[in-house]
């Protein structure tokens, strides 16, 4: 498929939540300019779980950082709730508010108690101490963390803390998630039972997730649309619809219509 | 071998440590005691730590001692004071722009390179014999570690945490107040330690060689009238002052960052 015709999905129904209108993405280097990402087009609709899927260097974490405001497009327009992220010189506020950041290290400040970092963003808002707390304490369940509320994050295993990291994002109730490779850095169990969890959680919240990863069965599980992208330059080479119903359970791993979409997956990464 | 031998072993080798450090003072201690009485040492060359030490407790009910100590203290708590407000704000601001960094590090090795005692007796003429300048040594001796650890820890905030503050649109006071603070604070108080010490050090130096006030004027005069064990006093008197500083400032590390590596090794 040409990264022009990309726009898959829409037609699904739903409002579109982000929209990457010829968005591209060049860095500057001292051998000239390199190409990050080509221009791009692609939506993502509301409530949907779209996750980015690639070997390094295909532009992934590229797309997913420009639409959490955290890198400027040197193309294109990148849209989130139908408003323009970037305008030059400055980020548009409304847009971000609008979405929460999860990255691969959970990022977590270690002066602050598990609590305390959950309901950071709140704080930063201007939101009093006792409804911050109340705010915290009912993340901390949603994510699986209660009674460790007081805690330091270092007293915590990685993936409690990538669950903290998740309860952060959602402390000012966004509507669009936004993940990094949120379970790289995790154990493979642990990291099973993190995309039931994520699973669970988003359906329980209703969010719109943009999920970066680089391992196709977690693709596979966690998405309604798999957006595959190959490198140099990074590009969309193809979206996948993934058409089993939720939730879904770790037993789909085993499914041979599962693993018909994995292995179709795989050999257009290895092409 | 059977466990339970393994285990009395391991009992048996459990000394704390500082039943070693206690046996390794009682050893200077006798030793020095043993040589003085052994080879009938001149108590003006060096006195017996048993002298020193009834010395030093008979100072202590001396009121004299007291308002010297109170002067001493005095100028190295104003002087840490001063280092800290400069040190801490320039050190802030050096972190933050690192071209004036670059701009200004010439001037900071070669003011590092100086052997600052040495300016003592121009801050003398300067500031005076009275407390002033030794309050103004013990600022300049503190102020350098304190802006060279604040800046570093400034410098040293972890990217992936600048990263979430701007996801989340922090503005830049947050991220000050939030972020960029409690992230340097190991570093300033680490700062601090190194302070402390050297604004005693700067005042006692400030006293040695000017005014008629404080535990260093005191040590001098007591040099000068040939007391030695009285001299040997004003020391014990000296490290127990900086002593007390130290652990002071040590001991901050709990209250203010419980949840570093380095206060929680102090609780080990």
């Amino acid at each position: 498929m040409m990264p022009g015709t990309a726009a898959a999905g829409v037609g699904q129904g739903g409002a579109i939540a982000i929209a990457l209108r010829d968005a591209g993405k060049e860095f500057e280097t001292p051998e000239g300019p390199v190409r990050a990402l080509s221009t791009t087009n692609f939506t993502v609709l509301e409530g949907e779980f779209a996750v980015l899927l690639g070997p390094s260097g295909c532009g992934k974490t590229t797309m997913l950082r420009m639409i959490a405001g955290l890198e400027a497009p040197t193309s294109g327009v990148i849209e989130v709730g139908g408003r323009n992220l970037w305008t030059p010189g400055k980020r548009d506020n409304v847009a971000l508010a609008n979405m929460g950041m999860v990255f691969q290290d959970a990022n977590l400040f270690p002066w602050l108690s598990v609590e305390d970092n959950i309901a950071l963003p709140l704080k930063l808002r201007g939101v009093r101490k006792a409804e911050r707390r109340e705010r915290a304490r009912s993340l901390c369940r949603l994510v699986g963390i209660a009674g460790f509320e007081k805690r330091y994050p270092r007293e915590l295993s990685g993936g409690m803390r990538q669950r903290a990291s998740i309860a952060r994002a959602l402390s000012y109730d966004p509507k669009i998630l936004l993940m990094d490779e949120p379970f790289g850095a995790l154990d493979a169990i642990t990291r099973d039972l993190m995309n039931i969890e994520l699973q669970r959680i988003w359906m329980e919240t209703n969010k719109t997730i943009v999920l970066v990863t680089h391992s196709i069965p977690e693709a596979v599980f966690l998405a309604d649309r798999v957006v595959l992208l190959s490198p140099r330059p990074g590009r969309i080479e193809e979206i996948v619809d993934i058409p089993f119903a939720r939730p879904r359970s770790a037993a789909l791993n085993e499914d041979p219509a599962f693993q018909h979409i994995a292995n179709h997956l795989r050999e257009r990464l290895e092409h | 071998m059977s466990p339970v031998v393994n285990e009395l072993r391991k009992r048996r080798r459990e000394i704390p440590v500082w039943v070693g450090s206690l046996v390794i003072l009682a050893a200077f201690l006798g030793g020095w005691e043993f040589y003085v009485r052994e080879f009938n040492v001149s108590k003006l060359i060096l006195p017996a730590p048993s002298a020193v030490i009834a010395a030093w407790i008979a100072s202590l009910s001396n009121a004299n001692t007291w308002f010297h100590t109170w002067i001493t203290a005095w100028e190295t708590i104003l002087g840490f004071f001063f280092a800290m407000i400069v040190g801490v704000g320039l050190g802030a601001v050096l972190g933050k722009m690192p071209k004036v960094e670059k701009m200004l590090n010439p001037f900071i090795v070669a003011t590092q390179v100086v052997p600052k005692v040495a300016l003592v007796p121009l801050f003398v003429v300067w500031f005076g014999f009275g407390m002033t300048s030794k309050v103004v040594i013990a600022a300049v001796l503190a102020f350098f570690p304190i802006m060279l650890n604040t800046a570093l820890g400034v410098k040293s905030v972890e990217r992936g945490y600048r990263e979430v503050l701007s996801s989340l649109n922090a503005s830049r006071w947050q991220a000050m107040t939030q972020l960029e603070f409690p992230s340097a604070l190991p570093y300033i108080l680490t700062g601090m330690e190194m302070g402390v010490v050297l604004s005693i050090i700067g005042a006692v130096v400030g006293e040695y060689l000017g005014g008629s006030e404080g535990l260093g004027n005191l040590a001098v005069r007591e040099m000068n009238s040939y007391n030695t064990t009285a001299l040997f006093a004003v020391i014990i008197h000296l490290s127990a002052l900086g002593f007390v500083f130290y652990a002071v400032v040590v001991g901050l590390r709990r209250f203010l960052i419980p949840w570093h590596e380095s206060a929680r090794a102090m609780k080990g």
